[in-house]
């Protein structure tokens, strides 16, 4: 690095921080789906098959995820109800 | 018993079979009885980096099909004693390769050698599932790059859940990170990913790292694995490697920029 490149990359991030950053979020979500149960995808159709025999929501309106917690796993069901 | 080495990448052009004629000869190297099989039916190329292209009569999956015998299949290396190659065929289709061939093949390679390396095509389909499926030991080659290091935790995964040993619930597979084509002043300027972060978002043992070095081009255009090239420091990192893997303690090296003169650091370039 020459004395001209100090003044221009004052506070930017470079790009392999960028590179590092963007990594760790795309991996660590790749890593979760791949932890899930194989059971999910489909107990995930059949919840949203179930709250639409009584309301008429979206498919993307049913979000499900699982969390492993220190001894227990978590299963977070998430359901955004139409307006009326 | 041999032990089985997959190298495996997920993403292609890293440097798989570089690594694999590396490793192999430096194992051979180390007086150690090795073979190399070229997984990578219908893009057959490990021959042409080991420069026994032209030698080549039956490959892997003749012996699958038992067209013919393993002895017959097999390459003997000019150069590095206890150095043998198993080319793959160029022409069969990649279902060519079945579970039980390729098992009954290793069984057999098993009762006469130290070392298996398995040299995986690229991709996460059916042909890199076959050589990594049996391995003991995996080595992730991997680019400071974002492709190469997702497509590295992928295989990882993989290793980790459709491997014999995970299947049968043995250990699992001992995984090393050796990182291909490293550029040292590009990782102090900021523009590529260093080694500590390809460690960090992967969180495998490292097992080294390799310099990019015009001596690879020049070693796979000669046909001769680069590890022989001790005058590079691509060779020399390759030498490392194999001593770590054999359970040696090295330093790195090749991982910092040469110090430059003032007026070099004061101009820049």
């Amino acid at each position: 690095m020459g004395l001209f490149d100090y003044f221009k990359r004052k506070g930017e991030p470079t790009s392999a921080t960028v590179a590092k950053d963007r990594l760790q979020i795309i991996v660590a979500h790749e890593r979760s789906q791949r932890q899930r149960p194989n059971y999910v995808a489909q107990m995930q159709e059949e919840i949203i098959a179930v709250i639409r025999k009584y309301v008429n929501v979206d498919k993307d309106a049913v979000s499900i995820a699982i969390d492993n917690a220190d001894d227990c796993t978590i299963l977070e069901l998430n359901v955004t109800l139409p307006d009326k | 018993m041999a032990k089985i080495i997959v190298v495996t990448s997920g993403k292609g052009g890293v440097g798989k079979t570089t690594t694999s004629a590396a490793i192999g000869t430096g194992m051979a190297l180390k007086g150690y009885k090795t073979v190399i099989i070229d997984f990578d039916v219908g893009l057959r190329n490990l021959d042409l980096i080991m420069g026994c292209e032209r030698r080549v009569v039956y490959d892997f999956v003749n012996v699958i099909n038992q067209d013919a015998t393993l002895s017959q299949a097999l390459i003997k290396d000019k150069r590095t004693k206890d150095l043998y190659i198993l080319p793959a065929s160029q022409t069969r289709d990649k279902d060519a390769l079945t579970k039980e061939g390729v098992e009954a093949v290793l069984n057999e390679l098993a009762k006469d050698f130290d070392y298996i390396i398995c040299d995986s095509p690229a991709g996460i389909e059916k042909g890199a599932q076959m050589a990594l499926y049996f391995a003991d030991s995996a080595i992730v080659v991997t680019n400071p790059e974002v492709s190469s290091v997702r497509d590295s935790d992928r295989i990882l995964g993989i290793l980790q859940s459709k491997s014999r040993r995970a299947e049968n619930g043995d250990s699992p597979i001992e995984e090393h990170l050796l990182l291909t084509r490293y550029n040292p002043t590009r990782v102090e300027e900021g523009e590529m990913l260093s080694v500590a972060d390809v460690e960090e978002i992967l969180a495998i043992p490292l097992l080294g790292v390799i310099p990019e070095s015009e001596a690879v081009l020049k070693a796979s255009n000669q046909g001769t694995p680069v590890i022989l090239d001790q005058a590079a420091e691509a060779g020399q990192a390759y030498e490392d490697a194999v001593a770590r893997l054999l359970g040696e303690e090295r330093p790195l090296r090749f991982t910092q920029v040469q110090k430059k003169g003032f007026f070099k650091r004061l101009l820049g370039g």
